[in-house]
């Protein structure tokens, strides 16, 4: 009886350094109602899990101990009971009712993706994603990409890995607080998955189709999740960083990103000097081509072909810009036509022409590009 | 397992096996064929074992430090792939190969040609599957579940030759399941009625009915993403009006009852290892049968829970949650069934037993995960994570694959006349037991926390739980090393065996001698109620 | 494999594994049978439901019929996207529109080919939430058929739709999406092939 005593505090002792511990190793309550009523239900079925587990293990740690041939016990005969067989095949039946009840009412509440406040295009890239804020008025809506900010470095263990390694991007999606802002997930490509655990929210970014999902959060703050569907080589490099502001923080910002991307249309006839031009290609170089061709231009010969003393960077420029923007077919070398404006192409052109010992005697302005483009519709 | 050839038991008309390569190669006979799978589907686990050492190698520690991210998705498919086909399946077949006729009372497996055709089309198929590593471009890299687009438009060349490899694959599993039938339903002994059947017998022959309904599906679905690949067809291209969900739809119907296949024979062999160690019958043969029955008619209609994410009108949600909770229902009964096999026994605990117990406990913790996973709100926040690899690596290692381990050394006797060294089989178990927990139980945690499944690098909160993996992985990995010399040693120099060398074991295969002869039973034998299990 | 392997089975036995091979044989033509079937079935189950927001082909309208339902606003959001290295730029007129159920409306969308090939473009169309798929209603899309496109130029395309009146009462807004997809390739080799 003392030992039983013994064995209950024990356990209860190790229950409670359990819980100080669970928070580190437990799923997120999060930010959201949702959030909540999902972590309730995990708990829920969780307690449940381990009620009956205590209960069928406890019965055969008995038996184990008790029911030993070496203390002398002997076997029984019995081999059948259909009461006994009746009752945990019901009882577990009603359990599980019980426990579908409240999961249907947070599947429903899930589900009730109207009288939004605003709309958030979401569209996953072989890897990156990509945020459109989507306004009545097509003019109006402008979009980003959000990339993987952790330096190639930290990557390959070259330097000390920052305190959101692999979890920080350059650009990331903002959203207001208290607003019921509804995401539509697409993708570009091959099947992603868009996810912020804090949210309680993840959906399937599928080619060709949309999903929808919703979000109030209620308070500002940095959320962290991932691409959570194998999508290729760097499925583990594009996470989800989005920042919840303010209402009016963010309603200023909202104006203000509209203003800039009518500038953004503006500035690609500006002509910079070749400081700003290799400041900036640096900055598109690093995160657009490094994971392939390396912050020092090596390449992983034959894959990701060296940019150094090249047939690309010496030959014509014209044809180095064509490559980037449309790409190679067929192989790694993405279009990036589309993602990047003539400015960045022109700065990172530019850069890849001017750096690791490449010299090479052009200057390179968004004009050029722009000229490229045009010259391929005529 | 020479001890086989050197069995000199022979009846005067019964002729022995061949010599040298030849007996392998035109062996008809259901235990050479049960051996050549199961030596075949240990070295595939040896090697897949390798590439979940890798994976583990590299998320020892965050950052790329051994192998490059495409590489490590090869690896994650292909150890998926070869565990799944290669390993497991494989090694119950086996298993079936060496039992159904000893069980059943027959002198051998039904359709013996085809026997020897459907083992010798597996060493090809998984030959071209591991021979596509070293192609240009890679192996398959698209995970086991190969998704498209990523396995279709966006795939390396040799995809191909997965295609033809997974083909010849389920052509094998067809054959194999049709001749396991065929001797279950043709060739028992007088007496041995449909209620009376071992339940290895009985799960073996639902999980062959479940064989010959999905791998079909399974090589419909490759045939399309054929198509979609080499003649311009949009089954799961969009562009073409495809759809890219209909892939997922067609594996999964394939996919849940696969899961099934993995596990009903396990259920089999547990139930045959349990009351022999407690010396008691089994407790409710009949609603053993009954349940094994229910959760393969279940098995089909719940394959979409693996898509919750995937994005289905609310009504097909639900659908899909109902359903997937309800197997916990006929899988609690078995769990209970076999607890109250073990209650009032007398009970020992050989190396079978502790297996089996590890299996029923460790099993019940990996359904317990399943039940969460079926709650679809919850389901959102584990999709894809690494609970869910925890979640079922806790049902196929300490589930599957401690089941065929409990089964190679419950049976060992029989089939080669010798007994393994029971300290030996015994450190061999705690080994695994120790390996497998550290490895897995910390990824449901990990899950917990936020980490995907299938990346090669992490996030810094994932660390710690990642290390204790990968050191319990490498115990594990040397654990089964050490089962490969248990084994051996065994063979070579294990005390000789008696005909029954577990005084609690009932059914056919004891009333052989040990070894047991070349051709099992070539008189048909009586069936007798003490050999019966209920 | 000298001689046959008769393993000792009485002429019953052998009747019978014939009869279970035959069994089990249709049984496996029996699934493949139905994994055939499995590509319409799940195209028509889509329509239906309008699982994964697959919206319906063209649209037979008799405006004598149907008359506007005044008392709703129904919101609808259009959204563009080009996939898979699509090079074109596609968008719409309008971002948004508001109808009333049961009122034609139409809406332009735009697309340039900013290329120097002639190519060929395909938009597939998706929508959400997807209970509204079925109330959907398009009397002319560019979806229904390919585009092809000089290059450089600009077309515009119109797309006739209706929401029709039965649609669930609290469905406030409705998205639909194009995602526009390069066809050309597999265009080409269709007629090389002397495909379709």
């Amino acid at each position: 009886m003392k030992q039983k005593i013994k064995y209950t505090g024990a356990l209860a002792s190790l229950l409670v350094t359990g819980m100080v511990w669970a928070d580190e190793l437990n799923m997120p309550v999060g930010v959201t109602d949702i959030s909540r009523q999902v972590y309730d239900l995990h708990m829920t079925i969780f307690t449940v899990c381990c009620i009956i587990g205590a209960g069928v293990f406890g019965v055969m740690f008995w038996s184990i101990v008790q029911h030993r041939r070496s203390i002398g016990a002997e076997a029984a005969s019995f081999h059948e009971s259909t009461r006994l067989e009746i009752a945990w095949t019901i009882v577990p039946t009603l359990i599980l009712i019980a426990m579908a009840v409240p999961a249907t009412q947070v599947l429903i509440a899930m589900y009730d993706t109207g009288g939004e406040d605003m709309t958030v295009e979401v569209r996953g890239y072989q890897w990156k994603w990509q945020y459109k804020y989507l306004d009545d008025d097509y003019n109006r809506t402008f979009g980003f990409f959000s990339n993987l900010a952790t330096p190639q470095d930290e990557i390959y263990n070259r330097s000390n890995k920052g305190e959101f390694y692999l979890l920080d991007v350059d650009k990331p999606l903002r959203i207001p607080a208290n607003r019921k802002v509804r995401f539509l997930i697409t993708a570009e490509d091959v099947i992603h998955a868009w996810w912020v655990p804090d949210f309680g929210i993840k959906r399937d970014a599928v080619p060709g189709m949309i999903n929808e999902l919703w979000t109030i959060v209620e308070k500002p703050g940095v959320y962290r999740g991932q691409c959570t569907e194998l999508c290729g080589k760097d499925h583990g490099f594009m996470p989800v960083v989005v920042e919840v502001m303010e209402e009016e923080a963010f309603d200023a910002w909202y104006a203000e990103e509209v203003v800039r991307e009518t500038e953004r249309m503006a500035n690609l006839s500006k002509t910079f000097t070749e400081e700003e031009l290799m400041a900036e290609g640096e900055q598109v170089y690093n995160t657009f081509c490094a994971s392939c061709h390396q912050v020092n231009g090596q390449g992983v010969p034959p894959v990701f072909p060296s940019l150094i003393g090249t047939p690309v960077v010496s030959g014509p420029r014209d044809e180095h810009i064509s490559l980037v923007l449309d790409g190679v077919p067929g192989s790694a070398m993405q279009a990036f036509g589309k993602q990047l404006d003539a400015a960045q192409v022109a700065a990172v052109v530019h850069y890849e022409r001017h750096s690791w010992g490449n010299k090479s005697d052009d200057i390179t302005q968004p004009r050029d590009v722009i000229a490229i483009q045009e010259a391929g519709q005529e | 397992m020479s001890e086989v050839i050197h069995a000199d038991h022979h009846d005067d008309h019964d002729h022995g096996p061949d010599k040298g390569l030849a007996r392998w190669l035109f062996t008809t006979n259901h235990k050479d064929i049960g051996t050549l799978y199961l030596w075949f589907s240990f070295s595939m686990f040896l090697i897949g074992g390798v590439m979940a050492l890798i994976i583990r190698t590299e998320l020892f520690e965050p950052g790329l430090q051994f192998v490059n991210p495409e590489f490590f998705n090869q690896m994650t498919t292909n150890h998926g792939l070869i565990m799944v086909f290669g390993a497991i399946m494989p090694a119950f077949v086996g298993l079936a190969n060496w039992l159904v006729p000893m069980q059943v009372g027959a002198p051998d497996m039904a359709l013996p040609r085809m026997n020897n055709l459907s083992f010798w089309i597996l060493p090809f198929a998984f030959g071209i599957m591991i021979s596509t590593l070293f192609m240009e471009g890679g192996g398959p890299n698209f995970g086991w579940t190969f998704y498209a687009p990523l396995s279709t438009t966006y795939a390396p060349d040799s995809v191909t030759f997965f295609i033809f490899a997974v083909h010849m694959m389920g052509a094998s599993s067809i054959m194999g399941s049709i001749n396991i039938i065929a001797t279950i339903l043709n060739m028992r002994a007088p007496g041995m009625t449909l209620m009376k059947m071992p339940l290895f017998i009985w799960t073996w022959l639902i999980t062959a009915y479940l064989l010959l309904a999905v791998m079909p599906v399974l090589a419909g679905a490759v045939t399309m993403m054929l198509f979609d690949i080499h003649f311009d067809t949009s089954f799961f291209n969009a562009a073409g009006g495809g759809d890219p969900v209909m892939f997922q739809h067609i594996f999964w119907f394939f996919g849940h009852p696969e899961v099934y296949i993995m596990i009903l024979p396990a259920f089999g062999i547990v139930s045959h290892i349990i009351p022999a160690f407690a010396r008691k019958s089994l407790f409710g043969y009949d609603s053993m049968v009954y349940a094994v029955a229910s959760i393969a008619f279940l098995s089909f209609i719940v394959w979409a829970h693996h898509m919750f994410t995937v994005g289905m009108p609310l009504a097909g949600q639900l659908f899909f949650m109902y359903s997937t909770m309800l197997i916990a229902v006929p899988t609690g009964v078995k769990v209970f069934n076999w607890v109250a096999t073990m209650w009032k026994g007398s009970m020992t605990f050989e190396t079978p037993m502790l297996f089996a117990i590890a299996f029923v406990v460790l099993f019940t913790i990996g359904g317990f995960s399943g039940l969460m996973l079926a709650i679809t709100p919850a389901d959102y926040q584990y999709h894809d994570t690494y609970f869910v690899v925890a979640h079922f690596h806790y049902v196929l290692v300490p589930g599957a694959l401690f089941s065929i381990i409990a089964a190679v050394y419950f049976w060992f006797p029989k089939w080669t006349g010798r007994m393994y060294d029971e300290t030996l089989g015994k450190l061999h178990f705690w080994l695994s037991f120790i390996g497998v927990n550290i490895t897995f139980f910390p990824q449901h945690f990990s899950g917990l926390a936020g980490m995907p499944r299938r990346i090669p690098d992490y996030a810094l909160q994932f660390a710690d739980f990642n290390m204790l993996s990968s050191i319990g992985a490498f115990i594990f990995g040397f654990s089964q090393v050490f089962f490969l010399y248990v084994i051996i040693h065994g063979i070579r120099s294990g005390k000789a065996a008696t005909a029954r060398p577990w005084e609690g074991a009932r059914g056919l295969e004891w009333t052989l001698p040990s070894p047991a002869p070349y051709h099992s039973f070539t008189h048909p034998p009586k069936f007798s109620e003490e050999e019966a299990h209920s | 494999m000298s001689e046959q392997p008769t393993n000792g089975m009485t002429s019953a036995q052998r009747a019978g594994v014939k009869k279970t091979l035959r069994q089990a044989v249709l049984i496996v033509l029996g699934m493949c049978a139905f994994v055939v079937a499995l590509v319409p079935l799940y195209d028509l189950f889509c329509e239906i439901t309008g699982l994964n927001g697959k919206t319906g082909g063209p649209y037979t309208f008799d405006p004598a019929t149907t008359s506007a339902d005044k008392t709703r606003l129904v919101k609808v959001n259009f959204i563009t996207n080009t996939n898979q290295g699509m090079t074109w730029q596609f968008w719409p007129e309008k971002g948004a529109v508001r109808v009333h159920p049961g009122e034609l409306r139409e809406v332009n969308f735009y697309v340039k080919n900013t290329t120097d090939k002639v190519m060929v473009g395909q938009a597939i169309p998706s929508l959400v939430p997807v209970k509204a798929a079925a109330f959907f209603h398009k009397t002319e899309c560019f979806c229904f058929n390919q585009q092809v496109l000089q290059p450089g130029e600009e077309m515009a395309m119109p797309m006739r739709f209706i929401v029709g009146r039965e649609l669930p009462k609290n469905v406030q807004s409705i998205n639909l999406s194009y995602a526009l997809f390069d066809v050309t390739e597999s265009m080409a080799h269709l007629a090389v092939t002397g495909g379709e």
